[in-house]
């Protein structure tokens, strides 16, 4: 409790700066989140990175709602979106929206372009493929560390195993391959603006001729049958939008799903008795995705919207032009759906509808396949290695910084077996 | 038990197909639900309420 909940009167409401500090285990969800849904569940907050100021939802109901009501938008060029990264000020109008940032009906036209290629059918025909990759990981894993050498499994597991689905999902040629794993892997691990710059151009200008090939001769990889199904509609995106919509896709989800496996890597190997859970119930394989998805959820604050006309939330009044920031991990934390939500607990059924992948229309249009590859990753791993444990403690593990980056992850994650 | 689909609002993101994949399914060219089974069984009344719940713009209900 702090001095803020004890305090009696009515008082001028306090503007944090935002991401909140969060001492103790990286794991632990801010107690700040804690204290605010209970007390203060749409507060006001200051993003460090700009100083906008905006409204903070904690509580389960009310990101759900607030996520489903068609007055909040998602355009980021609205002065009060809660702008959580570096975007250059003068390009915001100019460039063309991502899926991310569009309202309807253009993000309709756009999601419902690209969703066949993601369907739960979809994704079912590509697990043998990511079972393969993923048994080949392992299989070099275990090369790597036969001596007790610790092997990294963000850069022989984690990074892999998505680059490649990717790849092949979009068969890129073999002597494109370089280029394309190079961009990836800057979408994960930053760099310098000038090296991102150019390979952002190449990429794109490799996706335009695969669209302008692919348009003529297809194959069944997903930028010929995107290409093909926009054709047969009669082309409602032009070649910039469909090139769009598939960075759009790989930047969303390459990055997430790196760090995704990572932290559920860390996770697993933090609760051995769960990972047991794990080997000895295979039928868990699908629910524990779903809570350690819940428990991580790494994409804590990156939903934002912005109101279009007054509305109220839980309570509050958000007013036109305000903007609203969802922290998804608060949500997915919330004691009023989730009993002992700080626990890890791979049987817990709620955990299928938590948070983590967002609500609403923007809810994460790769989570039948992100889900698919989690599973595949966690499955294998502690079942082929059941004597996998963390090389450094906790505390040492170099997590990528919460205060720059929208979703957590690790730079590397250490084991022995 | 009657399944009731509003398809405006349906993005496709098919949580209800991951739920219970004998009663929903997804179209090939928008990825939007299809009903395989529009009265479903009370065996079935767990999976099809779970999915009203994890279908991400409430485009289904139930129907009784």
């Amino acid at each position: 409790m702090t001095e803020i909940i004890n305090c009696p009167v009515a008082h001028e409401r306090e503007v944090r700066q935002f991401p909140f500090d969060r001492p103790g285990c990286p794991m632990e969800p801010s107690g700040t989140y804690a204290e605010l849904r209970s007390t203060e569940p749409v507060s006001k907050i200051s993003l460090r990175l700009n100083g906008r100021e905006a409204w903070l939802l904690t509580r389960f109901e009310d990101i759900r709602e607030m996520l489903s009501d068609p007055r909040f938008s998602a355009d980021m060029t609205n002065p009060g979106y809660p702008l959580q990264f570096e975007f250059p000020m003068e390009l915001i109008g100019k460039v063309k929206p991502a899926l991310l940032h569009m309202d309807p009906p253009e993000h309709t036209k756009n999601r419902m372009m690209l969703m066949p290629e993601l369907t739960v059918k979809k994704v079912a025909s590509l697990t043998p493929r990511t079972e393969e990759v993923v048994d080949e990981c392992i299989d070099n894993i275990l090369e790597l560390g036969k001596d007790g050498t610790p092997v990294d499994l963000v850069e022989h597991l984690a990074m892999p195993v998505p680059a490649i689905g990717m790849a092949e999902m979009m068969d890129i040629a073999h002597e494109e391959k370089e280029l394309f794993t190079r961009w990836v892997t800057l979408l994960v691990t930053q760099g310098d603006g000038e090296e991102h710059a150019d390979l952002n151009m190449r990429v794109e200008m490799l996706l335009y001729k695969l669209i302008a090939e692919r348009s003529v001769n297809p194959g069944d990889d997903l930028i010929s049958t995107l290409t093909q199904r926009n054709i047969k509609a009669g082309k409602p995106l032009d070649d910039s939008e469909v090139s769009a919509l598939v960075r759009a896709m790989i930047a969303a989800g390459h990055e997430s799903t790196v760090n995704g496996i990572a932290i559920g890597c860390m996770v697993l190997l933090n609760h051995p008795e769960q990972a047991q859970l794990l080997r000895d119930k295979p039928e868990l394989s699908g629910p524990a995705v779903d809570e350690i998805l819940r428990y991580s959820s790494i994409s804590d604050h990156g939903t934002v919207r912005v109101a279009t006309e007054d509305v109220v939330i839980g309570g509050q009044l958000i007013k036109a032009g305000e903007g609203v920031v969802c922290s998804l991990s608060a949500g997915n934390h919330d004691p009023a759906v989730y009993d002992n939500p700080n626990t890890l607990d791979l049987t817990r059924k709620e955990a299928r509808h938590s948070l983590a992948f967002g609500y609403g229309r923007h809810m994460c249009a790769g989570q039948t396949l992100v889900r698919m590859q989690l599973q595949t990753v966690f499955t294998k791993l502690f079942t082929r290695i059941p004597t996998i444990k963390q090389a450094v403690p906790l505390e040492e593990l170099p997590f990528k910084s919460f205060y720059q980056a929208l979703i957590d992850g690790l730079h590397a994650l250490p084991v022995t077996f | 038990m009657q399944v009731i689909v509003d398809m405006a609002k349906c993005v496709g993101a098919g949580a209800c197909v991951l739920t219970a994949p004998d009663v929903f399914d997804q179209n090939e060219d928008d990825g939007k639900v299809i009903v395989m089974i529009s009265s479903p069984d009370e065996a079935r009344r767990a999976e099809v309420v779970e999915s009203c719940n994890v279908c991400p713009t409430m485009a289904l209900s139930i129907q009784d």
